[in-house]
């Protein structure tokens, strides 16, 4: 292990934070096991690791969400016991989540007053907030509430908030994940200024060329264990890949040649009121997927991805048939299960209580989307061989590890929960299959393997409706790649023209038009 | 003009303790937290606050014993919905039915006595004032009270910082518990708040309302009290509307029976539950987002330590 000392910069001195053999365990599992972390400050510190890896655990440790099992906590030198995370806000330590921790229903300058301590008045703080906001470029109307505000404006609260406490060290969890590129800029910006002020971040995140551009050292964790200190300007992606996972992993190759063949799935102008209080509404919506194709749609999270994927998979069901075909068949008003006797199959961004019933044994689970089009049911019976086979073909062509043959679902890891679903449908030899977040918290070898057999139903010639939020896994899958935004979906680019630059301006909700309209009105 | 006003007072006497037991619910509700149990808690409240008064002679300490009474009893639901994390519609409904039967056994020895009810305000010449003089100068305490306890739960939840805390506990336990607020002690100290008042609302039946206690006298306000508090779509304002609204749908229903108008009572008596399912429609439809119910209420939550 090398030591962590950067740069020399605060040589000499002690660190802003230390923690010494810091463990925490659950039961007879170790969460953290012996984790020694030096944070400087004026350095903003990555810590990488895979989902399960001990990140959020370490940082709700030092957050004083959650009491240590053994070992120490040092606060510029002098051990320290938090018993809580208002007395780590005290010392100067803040925290950004990365599943905010915001109040829908109140307002903006609520959910400030309620991450600070409450010693000045509501007005002092409004004021606070509005001269906090304006110096870092982060801004913000204090009196909307929080359902009304984009994903960006609400990290920008949770980012306020923590400044405003004047931390001297921030904790910022899995920032960039929700944002677009130029977003992530943006922060990137606001967070180099905390570093010149000398301030401390630590910064969680699975973007290894985001960690590479800003960090100057990163922390790698395994399994609960520290495996690495190092400067992650030094290293390659692919080497800190290495240390997250502990090995080489697979890389995803398309198989050459791969022939598009007729349109199996067009949709055709579809609009579609939203189905909920919070919901986007679709406009409009047209494109069209061969087989052998897969198309990615990329967009930040809430523009209306939900939205599709209830009207693909006729969770939701338009009143004009025609506007979603499947097969050549008008489809739009089947229901689901119809919808599936047809060839398609659908896979939902949530693993839990969306794409399984998570208290259900597998074979159950399996029973739930394949009864329609398998062996499974004989007559309104169960076959309960068949639905065993299912899972035992799933679990040997995916590699699904679980403790038992048929175990509940909940008991399964994310990755090999998402393993076995995505396994469930393309067992089923669909011709179509429409498949949400398909790597979202799952591991970097899931993740792999997941990708692979969505190439290889490609290639089986299936048509492949991707929706992601992460732009590296659509380059290295998609032929073509739209953008939602606002219920609204771009033209589709080709994959080797979609730059990140100009999907994020996709993202974002800007036109790649009005350039080229600009150029016509000159000529 | 004699029987307006005589409608005024009795819509006024019927509407306070629905106001009273909502009010605290109100605030329960706010925390989160969904107890159904308030026709329990109040009926123990009107057992015991019968009882306190009998045995001293004093309305106050009545009052008293039927806040501390409501108030135990919510401690009781506290410790099975919060501290055991029990589904709190099933402890609710439970705290109904054990109330019932609890507030008959405590009742027992005192049906058929008599006390002398609480005295109204009586100030000379405001309240000789034709038809508002008694409707504003000559109530008992108990209605003054409600409104002052109304106006104070306004103030609390909307310009304190406490207040501030207990309804984002209602919005999102799990963001609070990250901020660090002690999400189960909020809600175990909103729980008995809406314990106390429905313990004081059931005590106003038998020392304000009716002179004598009778066993099952609350006779369905409690439910009322719950509707009222998804009624108001849990702001204090629209509450004191709804609670002279319902407490006038009672009293028009017994006028009514009384001039031989073809309504059926148990349509009438039905009234509020409509009209709540009504408001919630019309809310639902009104508001394109966010949501006007707390968005935790009911849910349980377990603290990761």
């Amino acid at each position: 292990m090398l030591d962590s000392t950067p740069d020399g910069l605060n040589f000499g001195e002690s660190p802003l934070l230390r923690t010494i053999g810091l463990t925490k365990r659950y039961g007879d599992f170790l969460a953290n096991d012996s984790i020694d972390i030096d944070i400087w400050p004026g350095e903003i510190h990555a810590l990488l690791g895979e989902n399960g890896a001990g990140k959020s655990t370490l940082v709700k440790a030092i957050y004083g969400l959650i009491q240590p099992s053994a070992g120490e906590i040092r606060w510029q030198g002098k051990r320290i016991v938090l018993s809580g995370p208002s007395e780590a806000r005290k010392r100067g330590i803040g925290m950004v989540f990365q599943h905010f921790s915001l109040f829908d229903n109140l307002t903006v300058a609520e959910n400030v007053a309620l991450g600070l301590d409450g010693r000045e008045s509501f007005n002092d703080m409004s004021a606070r907030l509005a001269q906090v906001s304006k110096t870092y470029g982060l801004p913000l109307d204090p009196k909307r509430e929080v359902w009304q505000l984009s994903v960006g404006e609400r990290q920008r609260i949770e980012i306020v908030r923590a400044l405003m406490q004047d931390p001297k060290f921030l904790i910022l969890d899995e920032p960039t994940a929700v944002l677009t590129p130029q977003e992530a800029d943006q922060l990137f910006i606001v967070l180099e200024r905390l570093r010149a002020e000398g301030r401390a971040i630590l910064y969680i995140s699975h973007k290894l060329e985001e960690v590479k551009r800003l960090c100057d050292t990163a922390t790698i964790l395994r399994g609960g264990r520290k495996v690495e200190t190092c400067d992650p300007r030094r290293e390659t992606a692919a080497s800190l890949a290495r240390m997250m996972v502990g090995g080489e992993i697979k890389e995803v190759k398309a198989a050459a040649g791969r022939t598009t063949t007729v349109p199996r799935l067009v949709v055709n102008d579809l609009s579609l009121a939203p189905g909920e209080a919070h919901g986007v509404r679709l406009e409009h919506i047209s494109f069209e997927l061969k087989g052998g194709e897969i198309l990615g749609i990329a967009g930040v999270a809430g523009n209306g991805q939900d939205e599709l994927f209830a009207a693909l998979s006729g969770e939701r069901l338009s009143k004009d048939p025609g506007t979603v075909v499947i097969e050549g068949i008008a489809a739009g008003h089947l229901s689901i299960t119809e919808r599936r006797k047809l060839g398609a199959a659908f896979v939902p961004e949530e693993r839990l209580g969306h794409g399984t019933a998570p208290r259900m044994k597998l074979s159950e689970n399996a029973l739930l989307t394949g009864h329609a089009a398998s062996g499974m049911v004989h007559r309104g019976f169960i076959n309960t061989a068949a639905a065993l086979k299912t899972v035992d073909r799933a679990t040997e062509t995916f590699d699904v590890r679980k403790a038992k043959r048929d175990p509940e679902a909940a008991s399964l890891s994310g990755g090999n929960l998402q393993k076995f679903i995505v396994g469930r449908e393309i067992l089923r030899n669909p011709a179509v299959l429409v498949v949400s977040q398909p790597t979202w918290g799952v591991d970097a070898g899931a993740a792999a393997v997941i990708r692979q057999a969505l190439l290889d139903l490609a290639t089986a010639g299936a048509a492949v409706l991707v929706t992601s939020q992460d732009l590296d896994e659509l380059a290295e899958i998609a032929d073509r790649i739209a953008v939602i935004f606002h219920g609204r979906l771009s033209a589709p680019l080709a994959a080797s023209e979609a730059t990140r630059e100009k999907l994020g301006l996709l993202m974002g909700g800007s036109s790649l038009e009005p350039k080229e309209a600009a150029h016509a009105v000159g000529a | 003009m004699e029987l307006v006003e005589a409608i005024i007072l009795s819509v006024l006497a019927a509407s306070t303790p629905l106001l009273i037991a909502a009010t605290g619910e109100l605030v329960t509700e706010r925390s989160g937290v969904l107890n159904l149990g308030v026709e329990g808690m109040m009926i123990v409240g009107a057992a015991c606050g019968f009882a306190g008064a009998w045995l001293t002679g004093s309305i106050f300490i009545g009052a008293l014993f039927g806040i501390v009474a409501g108030t135990m009893m919510s401690l009781f639901f506290a410790l099975m919905a919060l501290g055991l994390a029990v589904n709190q519609v099933a402890t609710g409904l439970a705290l109904t039915i054990l109330g019932v039967g609890l507030s008959g056994l405590i009742g027992a020895g005192f049906v058929g006595e008599r006390i002398t009810p609480a005295v109204h305000l009586s100030i000379p010449g405001l309240t000789d004032i034709p038809l508002v003089g008694r409707v504003l100068f000559g109530e008992d305490a108990f209605v003054y009270f409600s409104i002052a306890l109304l106006v104070g739960v306004w103030w609390f939840l909307y310009r304190t910082r406490a207040g501030l805390i207990l309804r984002a506990c209602g919005d999102n336990h799990v963001s609070a518990h990250a901020l660090g607020y002690p999400v189960l002690r909020i809600r175990t100290l909103a729980v008995m708040f809406g314990g106390a008042c429905a313990g004081l609302a059931g005590a106003y039946l038998p020392l304000a309302y009716t002179p004598f206690f009778i066993p099952g006298m609350t006779a369905g306000r409690g439910w009322i009290a719950l509707a009222l508090v998804v009624f108001s779509s849990w702001r204090p304002g629209r509450l004191v509307v709804g609670a002279y609204l319902f407490g006038a749908v009672t009293i028009l229903q017994l006028h009514a029976q009384g001039w031989g108008v073809g309504i059926p009572s148990q349509f009438m008596s039905a009234l509020p539950y409509l009209a709540t399912i009504v408001v919630l429609v019309l809310l639902s439809r009104a508001r394109s987002g966010g949501s006007t119910a707390p968005a935790a209420l009911g849910t349980v939550f377990v603290p990761d330590r």
